[in-house]
């Protein structure tokens, strides 16, 4: 049992029309992972983790959820989920705390066992003083935690968060993440959507970069890292800076894997940044500025999904 | 594989009954902090018309169709107020929830389905009108507007009136992108049926080409039921006809209310 996987998908494809969203993946996520889809927008994230969250059909394509088929058993396999959608629908005329008893009833929780659970999941979250106030004059941050906490009301087996953090200011996200690698502690199945690397880095055991409705590449943080990028990268800035970047970087050919020209700096992908720099400094390049670094995974994503701005 | 089908179409109804009466429970919760807006609208306001028109239009009109004019409007002003409730919470409220406050798409990610979307909703208004209609019931005794203990149905065919309309109206709400359709709806359809399907006069007053509409109102037939129960005479044609003919808009309304929300939360 324990060795089932609670995802398995097959050539996975989603279309809407003649576009296609997703286009044949195959995935598979064990029990008490936390696991973490990345792409740029439009890449197919969100059409995938609804298809997973039982609420859009696959157009073809094998998918299990906790065992079950995903198209034939949507209720029995939704009553196990908790979801965390990318657009709040909190219920905004209903009391903090209502907004989880109703929704607890949603899974047939009795009226005890919901009160009982949503107070727990509030003292989780955090927002125990605010459960008799409004859902309305919470922050973003509240609401998002809350979501969460709704997410959890049925004591899922598997959590899907599509874009848990997206708009949120620098403190709100950390608490979240705070409360996110609690659940994992806790052994909860995490699967997330993010274009955030901060957070996949933190969150993810393992993930999958998907770009243009196709998984690219999947590995643990690290082992993206060490496959398609270097342990260090050096980030150089030249005086006159967007005409000479060209020139520049066909000078540092050789000094690193890679070299990477970009409008305001050049990326130099090394093993070891201190032996790239003495070599820069041999060959008798002198940057405005240096900076030694080590490798993200926003290094790997620019990498494979390519620098141009998608919206 | 016959049997496993025909259980299954068994068993489902059972189980699902659980999931439509929570979501009956968000609408009630919800209810809790609007009730005091709806008391003026569903039992004030109609027991205020019934004052003005039954008692002081009424002291011009006189006798029709053989009773006095209060007596007379009763039936039609409470099968209006159940039309009124059916129409109004299902306009706004249900296009908010797929557009605004996405409830319906937080319930669809809960083993709660369209189905049970649908009818927690419509169970709502039954229980808004039955409770209204009641209400308005016990005021009319006081004023004498009851002439047959008949009257006692009233409540059932208000409630089959609510789920013929609001079924529809559920249905077309959930399938429009913009609130202006909602007063196309009002302007032509629920203002017209409240004025000419026999509310404060009756249909053989209005020209040959008129009366169809009022026969096509679903209103007219729950009028006419309500006015034959409160009066304790004969309906105007077969209680079976009146009866099937809003059993008929309350199933197809259903139908293409379900599948209104199919088509919106899918995808």
């Amino acid at each position: 049992m324990s060795a089932q996987p609670l995802i398995y998908a097959r050539g996975l494809v989603k279309r809407f029309g003649e576009f296609t969203a997703v286009d044949g993946i195959d995935l598979e996520v064990a029990p008490g992972e936390a696991f973490g889809f990345l792409g740029p927008n439009g890449a197919g994230k969100s059409s995938t983790m609804r298809m997973i969250g039982c609420v859009s059909t696959p157009t073809a394509g094998e998918l299990r959820i906790l065992g079950m088929d995903a198209v034939r058993e949507g209720p029995r396999i939704r009553a196990r989920l908790g979801v965390c959608p990318q657009l709040d629908n909190l219920d905004p005329d209903l009391t903090v705390r209502e907004n989880l008893v109703t929704y607890a009833r949603y899974f047939g929780l009795s009226r005890a066992e919901s009160r009982r659970r949503a107070d727990e999941l509030l003292e989780f979250v955090q927002l125990s003083d605010r459960a008799n106030g409004k859902v309305e004059p919470l922050s973003g941050g509240m609401k998002r935690r809350l979501t969460i906490a709704r997410a959890m009301v049925n004591d899922p087996d598997l959590v899907l968060l599509d874009e848990p953090t997206t708009g949120l200011d620098p403190q709100a996200r950390h608490l979240l993440w705070e409360r996110l690698f609690r659940l994992k502690q806790r052994g909860t199945t995490l699967v997330l959507t993010t274009h955030y690397m901060d957070e996949a880095e933190q969150l993810c055991d393992r993930l999958v970069v998907m770009d243009g409705g196709r998984i690219v590449a999947e590995g643990s943080p690290r082992s993206l890292i060490e496959t398609y990028s270097t342990a260090e990268v050096v980030e150089l800035r030249f005086p006159g800076m967007p005409e000479a970047g060209a020139r520049h970087a066909a000078a540092l050919a050789g000094v690193g894997k890679r070299v990477d020209p970009l409008p305001d700096r050049v990326l130099v992908y090394v093993d070891d940044g201190d032996a790239a720099l003495a070599e820069i400094h041999r060959r008798g390049l002198e940057p405005s500025s240096v900076l030694v670094r080590r490798s993200t995974l926003e290094d790997v994503f620019l990498h494979l999904t390519g620098r141009t701005l998608v919206d | 594989m016959a049997l496993r089908t025909e259980l299954r179409s068994e068993t489902a109804p059972v189980r699902r009954v659980r999931p439509t009466l929570a979501v009956l429970e968000r609408h009630l919760v919800l209810y809790r902090r609007l009730w005091q807006a709806s008391v003026f609208s569903s039992f004030l306001l109609p027991v205020l018309f019934l004052l003005s028109i039954g008692i002081g239009v009424g002291s011009y009109v006189g006798r029709v169709q053989g009773v006095d004019y209060l007596s007379w409007i009763v039936p039609g002003v409470l099968a209006s107020t159940a039309f009124q409730i059916a129409v109004g919470e299902s306009t706004y409220s249900v296009l908010g929830d797929f557009k605004w406050v996405r409830a319906y798409h937080a319930m669809r990610a809960t083993p709660v389905g369209p189905v049970d979307m649908v009818r927690g909703h419509l169970l709502y208004l039954v229980l808004r009108v039955t409770i209204a209609v009641a209400a308005f019931l016990v005021v009319v005794v006081f004023f004498g507007g009851l002439h047959s203990p008949w009257a006692l149905v009233t409540p059932l065919v208000c409630a089959l009136l609510t789920v013929s309309v609001a079924a529809p109206v559920t249905a077309f709400a959930a399938s429009i992108d913009h609130d202006s359709y909602f007063s196309l709806l009002f302007r032509f359809v629920v203002i017209p049926s409240t004025l000419f399907a026999g509310v404060f006069f009756p249909v053989e007053q209005l020209t040959a080409v008129l009366r169809p509409l009022a026969y096509a109102s679903p209103l007219w037939h729950a009028v006419e039921l309500c006015r034959a129960a409160t009066l304790g005479r004969d309906t105007a044609w077969p209680v079976p006809v009146h009866a099937g003919y809003l059993l008929a808009w309350a199933v197809a309304g259903l139908f293409l209310a379900v599948r209104a929300f199919r088509r919106r939360l899918e995808d």
